[in-house]
C-alpha cells in the first residue's frame, strides 16, 4: 500500500460568519490524482492555500509530507508547486525574469534554474518570445507559463486550478498529456481544482465534490456512480407503442429503477445493473414490445456532480426552514 | 534569512519599477526641477535679466526671517552681499525641507507598487506559495522601497550641491554649500524618513487594493513634511545641527514603531484576505 502524502482530517477553517472549510477529511497517497470539483466559492481555494500553510486552520489536522503546514510552511512550500487560478505573472517582466525569479525563491542553483526554465520553455513554446514582457503575451502563453512556474522546482506534490482555463483545444490537450505524463514518469501527485468534470474524470483517480466547504462525496468515477446513482440509464426507441402488459411488467420489474417517458416511441429506464439488459429485453419482446433500437447509458460524473449538489441545495434550504422555525 | 531570496525579491521589485512609468517619471522628474531647475533659475535669472538683488531682498518675509533667525544662523549670514544673503537663505535655508518630501515620495510611490499592486495585478497569491518566509518576502520588498529611496535622495543632494555650487561661484567666488545643518538632515533624518515611508505605505496598503489608493493615501505623509517646511519659511523651525538631530531622533522613532506595526500586519492569511476599501 502506497504511502499518504496528504492527510487532512476534520479540517475546519472559518471565515467571517461562515466557515468556508467545513469538516474535510480526505488522504492523498503518492502518485495519485485527486480532483475537488465544486462551484465557485464551495472552498476549493481554501483548501489548497491550507494545503500551503497559507492560513492557520480553525480546528482540525493536516500533514503535507509529514509536515504541519501553517508551521512549516516554508518546506511544505518547497515541495508544492500551485497553479493559481489567474496566471499570477508580472507582466512588466520576461518570461525568462519570471521563472529566474521563482526559482530562486524555490532554492534552486542559477544554472540548474537556468536549464530548466529553457527546457519547460521549449516545451510549452514560449522559447521564441521568452524574452518579452509577458504583458505582450495572450492569455493561453499566459496560462502556459504559469503552468512552467509551477513545475519549475520539480515539485512532488502538485495543486492546478483550472490548469486549461483560457488554453484552446490543442494547447489544453496538451497539459492534460504533460499531467499524465509527469504522473506516469516522475510519480507527481496532482491534487486538481477545476469545473472541467470531463477533465477531472481524465486525468484523476478519485473525484472528490465539495460544496460549501463540506466533502459531499468522495471516490473514483466508479464508486461515485455506484453511491450516488446506482444502475444505469437504457434508452429504448420503440417501432410502436407498449401494449398495456409490457407497462405493467416493467412497473413490477424489480431490476427496473425509475422510468422516464419521452414521447410515445422513446423511453428511458434506469435499470440497478448491466447484467439485468438482457434478461429485460427478452422480456420486453415476448410480451409483445416491438424494439427498435436499445442504448445503454452509463451515467456521467456529470449526471453525479449535480445529483449531489442538488441533495446539498436540498439540505441547506431545510437547515435555513430548520434555523428560522 | 536566506539572503539570496531576499536579493531576488529586491531586483524582481526593482525590474517592475523601471517597467512601470507612472512609478518612475515623477521620481525623475521631481527631483531634477528642485534639484536642477528651481536652483538655477533662482541664480540665473536675476542676472540674466538684470534685476536688482537688492529688489528681491527687500522682500518682507525675507526680511522677517532673518529678524527672526537664531543668533548662531544669523551670524552665518553675516559679511555677506545681499543677493549672496538671498540665495544662502533661498538655497541654503528654505529649500532644505524639500529634502524631506524626497524619501517619502520615493518610498510611498515604490512600496505602494510593490505591496499594494502586487495584489492589485493579483501577483500576490503566486508570491505567496513561494518557499520564502513572511520575513523574507517582508525584508525584500521593505529593501526593494528603502534602497532606492535614500539613494536617489543622496544623488539628489549630490547633485543639488553640484548646481548650486557651480551656478553661484560667480556670486561667491568660493564653495559655500552644503551649510552645516545639511548633514543631519540628509544622512540621519532622510534614512529615518524613507524608513516612515514604507512602514506607514505597508499599513495602508494592507487595507488598500490598488496602487493609487496605497500611493494617495501614503502622500498624505508629505502634509506632515509640508508643516515643517512652512515652519521654516516662517521662521519657527531651523535646521541647525542640533534641531536635524533632534527631528531626526523623532522620526526614527515613529519609523520604528510604524515598521513594527507593519511586520505585525504582513503575513500571508492578511494579505489574501484583506478586505476592498478602495
Amino acid at each position: 500500500m502506497q504511502q499518504n502524502i496528504v492527510e487532512v482530517m476534520d479540517l475546519i477553517y472559518d471565515y467571517g460568519e461562515r466557515p468556508a472549510v467545513n469538516g474535510l477529511t480526505f488522504s492523498l497517497r503518492k502518485g495519485e490524482a485527486l480532483a475537488l470539483l465544486g462551484p465557485n466559492g464551495a472552498g476549493k481555494t481554501t483548501t489548497v492555500r491550507l494545503l500551503n500553510g497559507l492560513f492557520a486552520p480553525t480546528s482540525g489536522k493536516i500533514s503535507v509530507f509529514g509536515l504541519e503546514p501553517f508551521r512549516q510552511g516554508d518546506d511544505v512550500r518547497s515541495k508544492t508547486g500551485v497553479l493559481t487560478e489567474t496566471p499570477a505573472l508580472y507582466e512588466r517582466l520576461t518570461a525568462r525574469q519570471n521563472l529566474d525569479f521563482f526559482g530562486c525563491l524555490a532554492d534552486m542553483p542559477s544554472v540548474e534554474r537556468g536549464k530548466r526554465a529553457e527546457e519547460l520553455l521549449a516545451f510549452f513554446g514560449l522559447h521564441d518570445r521568452a524574452s518579452e514582457p509577458v504583458g505582450a503575451y495572450s492569455k493561453g502563453m499566459k496560462q502556459r507559463l504559469a503552468l512552467a512556474r509551477t513545475l519549475l522546482h520539480r515539485p512532488p506534490l502538485l495543486f492546478l486550478d483550472e490548469p486549461t482555463s483560457g488554453l484552446d483545444p490543442e494547447a489544453a490537450r496538451q497539459v492534460h498529456a504533460l499531467i499524465e505524463n509527469i504522473r506516469k514518469e516522475n510519480g507527481q501527485s496532482v491534487v486538481l481544482c477545476t469545473h472541467n468534470l470531463a477533465e477531472a474524470e481524465r486525468l484523476c483517480d478519485r473525484v472528490g465534490v465539495i460544496n460549501r466547504g463540506r466533502l459531499l462525496a468522495l471516490g473514483t468515477p466508479d464508486e461515485l456512480r455506484k453511491q450516488v446513482m446506482p444502475g444505469l440509464w437504457l434508452q429504448v426507441d420503440l417501432w410502436s407503442p407498449l401494449p398495456q402488459q409490457v407497462w405493467r411488467s416493467l412497473e413490477g420489474n424489480p431490476s427496473v429503477l425509475e422510468i422516464a417517458r419521452s414521447g410515445e416511441l422513446t423511453l428511458r429506464l434506469l435499470v440497478s445493473e448491466q447484467a439485468a439488459i438482457p434478461v429485460l429485453v427478452t422480456e420486453l419482446a415476448r410480451l409483445g414490445g416491438q424494439l427498435l433500437a436499445v442504448r445503454p447509458q452509463p451515467i456521467s460524473l456529470e449526471d453525479v456532480y449535480f445529483a449531489l449538489q442538488e441533495k446539498d441545495r436540498q439540505e441547506n434550504v431545510a437547515e435555513v426552514h430548520h434555523a428560522l422555525e | 534569512m536566506r539572503w539570496n531570496k531576499i536579493g531576488a525579491i529586491v531586483k524582481k521589485d526593482l525590474l517592475e519599477v523601471k517597467g512601470n512609468r507612472a512609478v518612475w517619471i515623477p521620481v525623475l522628474v521631481v527631483p531634477l526641477l528642485i534639484s536642477v531647475l528651481l536652483p538655477l533659475s533662482l541664480i540665473l535669472i536675476p542676472t540674466q535679466m538684470d534685476i536688482s538683488p537688492q529688489v528681491l531682498a527687500s522682500d518682507s518675509d525675507l526680511r522677517r526671517f532673518v529678524e527672526q533667525m537664531p543668533a548662531p544662523l544669523k551670524a552665518s549670514l553675516e559679511g555677506l552681499d545681499e543677493f549672496q544673503n538671498l540665495i544662502v537663505l533661498m538655497l541654503g535655508y528654505f529649500f532644505a525641507p524639500f529634502f524631506l518630501i524626497f524619501p517619502l515620495m520615493f518610498t510611498t510611490v515604490i512600496a505602494a507598487e510593490s505591496f499594494a499592486g502586487e495584489r492589485e495585478r493579483k501577483t500576490i497569491e503566486a508570491l505567496l506559495y513561494t518557499p520564502a518566509s513572511d520575513q523574507e518576502l517582508f525584508t525584500g520588498k521593505l529593501l526593494a522601497a528603502l534602497f532606492p529611496a535614500v539613494s536617489l535622495t543622496w544623488f539628489t543632494f549630490l547633485l543639488y550641491t553640484l548646481v548650486v555650487n557651480a551656478a553661484s561661484y560667480p556670486v561667491f567666488g568660493r564653495l559655500w554649500f552644503p551649510l552645516p545643518g545639511w548633514y543631519p538632515l540628509i544622512f540621519w533624518v532622510t534614512p529615518a524618513l524613507a524608513l516612515l515611508g514604507v512602514g506607514a505605505t505597508v499599513l495602508i496598503s494592507a487595507r488598500s487594493q490598488t496602487f493609487m489608493g496605497a500611493y494617495q493615501t501614503s502622500a498624505s505623509l508629505v502634509v506632515l513634511v509640508l508643516a515643517l517646511f512652512f515652519g521654516q519659511v516662517s521662521g519657527v523651525l531651523y535646521f541647525s545641527v542640533g534641531v536635524g538631530m533632534l527631528v531626526g531622533l523623532a522620526f526614527w522613532v515613529i519609523a520604528l514603531v510604524l515598521l513594527a506595526l507593519a511586520v505585525r500586519s504582513f503575513n500571508r492569511a492578511a494579505l489574501l484576505t484583506a478586505k476592498k476599501r478602495s
